[in-house]
Formats: structure tokens, sequence, C-alpha cells
């Protein structure tokens, strides 16, 4: 027996294209918009939310049964809350430039639209393992574009990724700044992240007319 | 056979293929075509939309010939002072002076032109439609509206993005919601913001220069040229009526962006485009009344003693409200970019609501930008972006306006002829 039938593989890939958290359900903008100047914050925030999703939906499959509907968005928060305490806590003591890097945005994996909306949308009706699958994909599919975001971003706004020059020395002006290149400050600033989302949208619905939505 | 039948030829071979709009596009351009439609009546007028943009390319060529010139007379200003008693043929329409704008100002034109152009045939062939006229007028206004020295490559990105964020993505010409030749300069601006400000780079070479000296370079002198909002933003009002009188300011002899200087030709070309009845006058008259209004009020702050010679604010809320219109890229703003009848507000009632909040803004970012002592642009691409809203509310009010006068009518009773009952309003 294959690891995962037919039905879970989707429930991964399905995400990361045609079922994408950002340029199909344009949920987690926000975030999406904030930390992705840099590659390093974008794939950091990737992890995190992999993490957060993951086990928060398996967390709230298993007492699916269990929470009365009326308060079920309170318990919802509490295991959000509780989650990004752990990788707020974990990234301040193993990493603690580049959680001030991300200040603020960690915390704020909890308004994260898509987490919310994964454990309304799935993980309160499906099964752990299910839901495990469900939040692995979809937080892989948010990160995936937060990191094609933030490769283009941080290269063409800082000309480095990772924090490494690639470009050569803005200052010495050596490799490529030699020829009179220089860094583009535009995509360093929120709006740039946007209008990147945009293209990459704009990309996608070109390769699958299926996705354009009618008028 | 003539040009006009080989280019015929051409276009009838290319017919139904995928090349057909890059090939019609050349032939519309130079000629008008010989076919006509087969069914149907068409009645239309002459001005069309080819017709409407070189009007306005026509109502730039004085300012493109003037802003040839000034790069060289700025130039050499800059390095040897400027002239004493001033005379025309003398020191500004010389062939030195020309030459200059000539290696800097073409070149800007050339790349603006090609690369708009070349993306507007890459999205026709692409989308199948005919090439659009709607980059004519934004090619001539972009290499007016950016810093003389700016690097062609880099015009040439801002171009790129400029057509496809600022027009193709919204569908073409006639659907952008931002004027292109404006978001070109506005991504110029935060992109490269050290190209695009200070007092380096309005004037040709003086960055080189400067970047030479910086090197050690012993053998340069080092010119620089404020303009004359960038010696107001630091205060130094009295060191700039040194050099500039208002005649220059009027008359356009000051460093600034190519071609936003000339307000006398400025002016003439808005009258130009007032009587041939492409762009409103509604828009130009409420932008200059709303940078009026908003220049008053600082002079009155100032009069009143709540902003001293110690504020930095104190020497553009000084500066005499009238004399914003002739410095900078307000008029230019006005005549050439507030009133693209796409982007800006299309009832009448909303156009003076819309230009007066142009002339309004800018004159207030101005004095408030911190960065920048200029914010035309930024008002107009901000005002572009409520033009609908405006729009919208101009219509709803006319649509309540009318319901009511609808409520307040009465039903005349039928009369001794048996006519059927009418309906009279009554005017409100």
């Amino acid at each position: 027996m294959a690891l995962l039938s037919k039905k879970d593989t989707s429930l991964i890939l399905d995400p990361l294209a045609d079922n994408n958290p950002i340029t199909i359900q344009v949920l987690g903008i926000c975030s999406a918009l904030a930390i992705t100047a840099e590659l390093e914050a974008s794939i950091v925030m990737a992890v995190a939310v992999v993490f957060v999703l993951g086990i928060g939906n398996v967390v709230i499959s298993l007492m699916r049964n269990i929470i009365p509907s009326k308060i079920r968005i309170i318990v919802q928060l509490i295991v959000v809350a509780t989650l990004v305490i752990v990788v707020d806590q974990v990234l301040k003591a193993f990493a603690y430039e580049l959680s001030k890097t991300l200040g603020a945005f960690v915390g704020l994996i909890i308004t994260n639209c898509i987490i919310m909306g994964r454990f309304e949308a799935f993980a309160l009706a499906n099964g752990p393992w299910k839901s495990f699958l469900d939040g692995i994909g979809n937080a892989l599919g948010y990160g995936v574009i937060l990191i094609i975001v933030g490769f283009f971003r941080e290269l063409l706004g800082s000309g480095t990724l990772l924090g490494i020059p690639v470009l050569g020395d803005p200052i010495l002006k050596t490799g490529l700044y030699a020829t009179g290149y220089e860094n583009n400050g535009f995509m360093i600033i929120p709006p740039a992240a946007l209008i990147v989302v945009g293209i990459i949208i704009w990309v996608q619905r070109a390769r699958t007319p299926a996705l354009v939505e009618e008028n | 056979m003539g040009l006009k039948g080989k280019l015929h030829e051409i276009k009838q071979k290319y017919k139904g293929k995928k090349m057909a709009p890059a090939f019609n596009a050349i032939h519309t351009f130079l000629y008008a075509p010989d076919e006509t439609t087969h069914n149907g009546s068409h009645i239309r007028g002459a001005d069309d939309l080819k017709r409407t943009m070189n009007t306005v390319i026509m109502a730039l060529v004085p300012v493109l010939i003037f802003s040839i010139f000034n790069a060289g007379y700025q130039h050499f200003s800059a390095l040897n002072g400027f002239p004493e008693n001033f005379s025309l043929m003398d020191h500004f329409l010389t062939w030195d002076n020309a030459w200059i704008g000539i290696i800097k100002v073409l070149p800007l034109l050339a790349v603006s032109y090609g690369v708009g152009l070349l993306v507007e045939f890459i999205f026709a062939v692409i989308k199948g439609h005919e090439v659009e006229e709607g980059y004519l007028v934004t090619g001539i206004l972009v290499p007016l509206i950016v810093p003389i020295d700016t690097p062609l490559w880099m015009l040439a990105v801002a171009v790129v993005f400029g057509v496809v964020i600022g027009k193709e993505v919204f569908g073409g010409t006639g659907m952008n919601i931002l004027n292109p030749a404006l978001t070109i300069r506005a991504f110029l601006f935060f992109a490269y913001p050290t190209w695009m400000s200070g007092d380096k780079v309005w004037v040709y070479e003086a960055r080189e220069r400067s970047e030479a000296i910086l090197a050690g370079a012993t053998d340069v002198d080092a010119i620089s040229g404020e303009t004359v909002l960038g010696y107001l933003a630091q205060n130094k009002g009295a060191a700039m009526d040194q050099v500039y009188s208002t005649w220059d300011m009027f008359y356009g002899f000051i460093p600034g962006s190519v071609g936003e200087t000339p307000t006398l030709l400025i002016l003439l070309g808005g009258l130009f485009l007032i009587f041939s009845k492409i762009a409103s006058w509604r828009i130009m008259l409420s932008a200059v009344l709303g940078s009026l209004v908003m220049g008053l009020i600082f002079n009155q702050v100032v009069e009143m003693g709540w902003v001293t010679e110690t504020s930095k604010f104190y020497g553009l809320m000084s500066f005499d409200f009238w004399k914003h219109l002739i410095v900078g890229g307000l008029a230019f703003g006005i005549v050439y970019m507030a009133t693209d009848p796409v982007t800006g507000a299309q009832t009448n009632k909303g156009k003076w609501y819309y230009g007066f909040f142009i002339g309004f803004l800018s004159v207030m970012i101005r004095v408030f930008n911190p960065a920048y002592p200029e914010g035309v642009f930024l008002a107009i691409l901000l005002m572009n972006v409520f033009a609908p809203t405006i729009d919208h509310y101009v219509v709803r009010g006319n649509v309540k306006r009318r319901m009511k006068r609808l409520e307040n009518a009465v039903i005349l009773p039928k009369d001794s002829d048996g006519k059927a009952a009418e309906l009279q309003a009554e005017t409100v």
C-alpha cells in the first residue's frame, strides 16, 4: 500500500498551484506583503506557518467532536496562539536577529487568514491524518509564493540572496554594478510585493485559463 | 510604386497572420487606409484618437525644443555662471547649447518611444488586437518629466513597468486608471531616488563630475544646479533670489526636469489645447485655483506668525503663492497630465473637484514632503485614483436631484377635452 492515496496526494499538491491560498484564494496577503523584502525572512515565515498549520489542523481535527460550535472560534484562537508562542520563543532563542526582523509578524501569524480558514473549512470536518496533509499542503502553497516573492524582491532590491551579495558590491562597483546597474529601491517597499504577487497571479492564470474567473 | 503601395502590399501579405497588427500599425500611422467598411453606415468625426494624440504632441513640440536648448544653457551656466546681459540669440539659442540637448534629450526620447512602442507591439501581437495610439503622447511626455542625466537603461526599465503595469494589465489604451507617464516617473522616483532628487541631477554632468571629484580627480570643476524648490526647502530663499529672477522662472531658464520649466510655452500649449477642444479648461482652471488657494493659506500662516524663520517649512510656506505656478512641474502637470481624458474625471462638475484638489494637494505635498520638494506627480496620481469616485458622487447627486423633482410632481386632473392626465413637474 502506498503511503499516500491519490486523494491524499491531491490534498498536498492542489494548494501548491491550482488552489493556492495566496494566488487563488487570495488569503494571507498581509504577511506576504510585509516580510518578503528578504528571502531568509520569507523562508522562516514559511516554515513557521507550515509548523503552526500542520499541528494546528491536527489538534483541531482531534477536538472537532467535543468543541461546542458556539465557542469554536475562541478554541481555535487558543490553539493557534499556543503554537505561535512556541514558534516565537524558539526563534528568540535560536535566531534572535531574525526574530527582530520578523518582529510582530510572527505574533501576527495568529491573524493569518489561511490558518483560521483551514480550521474552519477542513479540520472541523475531517480526520487528523487528512487534516495534517491539508495543513501542510496549504502552508507549503503559501510558503512557495512567499519564497518566490522574497527571491525577486531581495535579488532586485538589495542585490543579495540570503544576505550573500550575488551581483557584486554596490559601493565598490564590482560585478554587475561596474556596468552602471543599481539596486531597485522600489522592490524594498511593500507595494512592490503586491505587484510581484499580482504578476505571479497573472502568469499562473495565463498558463491555466481554467482558473480565470468569469465576470 | 510608392511607399504607400508597398506598405499596403505588406499588409495584405500578412493579413490574418500573427504579426498582422504590427504591420497594420505602421501602415495606418503613416497613411489613412484605403479600405472602407462594407456593411452598415457610419458617421464619424475627423477627430479620432490619432488626431487627438497628434494635437497634444504639437502642443508639446515647442516645450521639447526649448528643453533641448535649456539642457545646454543650464550646463554652461553652471560651469561659467549665468550670463550678465542675457540675450536670447547669444546665450540661449546657440549651437553649443543645442548639441548638449541633442546628445542628452534625444536619446531619452528615442528610448522612451522605442521601448514603449515595442511593448505595445508585443501586446498587440499576443492579444491579437490592433496597435493602439495610446503611447504616442506618453512617449513624448516621459523624457520631458525626468532629470536630464537619467541613465537610459533605467528609463527603459521604468517604461516597461509603466506600460505593462500602468496600462496593459488594465486592458490597454483607454482602460488605465493611472496616467502611464506619471506611473513611469513614480517608478523611477521610488526605485532610484538618488537619480531623481538632490542638486546633482538636474544639470548635465553635475553628477558625473561630483563622482569624479569624490574619486580623487583634481582637474574637473564641480557643478551643481539646485532647483528653485530645492533652495526653498532648505530655507535658502535669499540665495535663490540672487540666482533666479521671477522672469527666469516664467520663461523657464532654471534647472529642473528636462521639459517642465518653460511656463510661457506650457501656457501657450495649454491655450492651444483649450482652443482645439482637446483638453478640458475646467481642469486647468480649477487646478490653478486650487494651487493658489493652498499657496494663499500657507502665506497667511506665515503672515500670522504661526510659522517663523526657524521652521523647516518657512522657505516654501513664505514663497509667494502665485509663484508656485511658475516653478517645478506644476504648470506642466496641470496642462499635459491632469487633463488626460482617460484618467481624469469625466463629468463637468467632477472636473472642477478633480482639478482643484490636484492644485491644492500639489502645493501641500511640496511644503510637507520631507524627502523631496515636489509633489505634482504624486498629487495627480492620487487624484487619478479618486476620479471615478468623484464621478460616481456627481452622477448620484444628479440622480437624487431629479428624483426629488419627480416626488414633487403633480398629476393634473383630466380637463374638459378628456385628454390624458399629464405629468407636470414642478421645478424645485
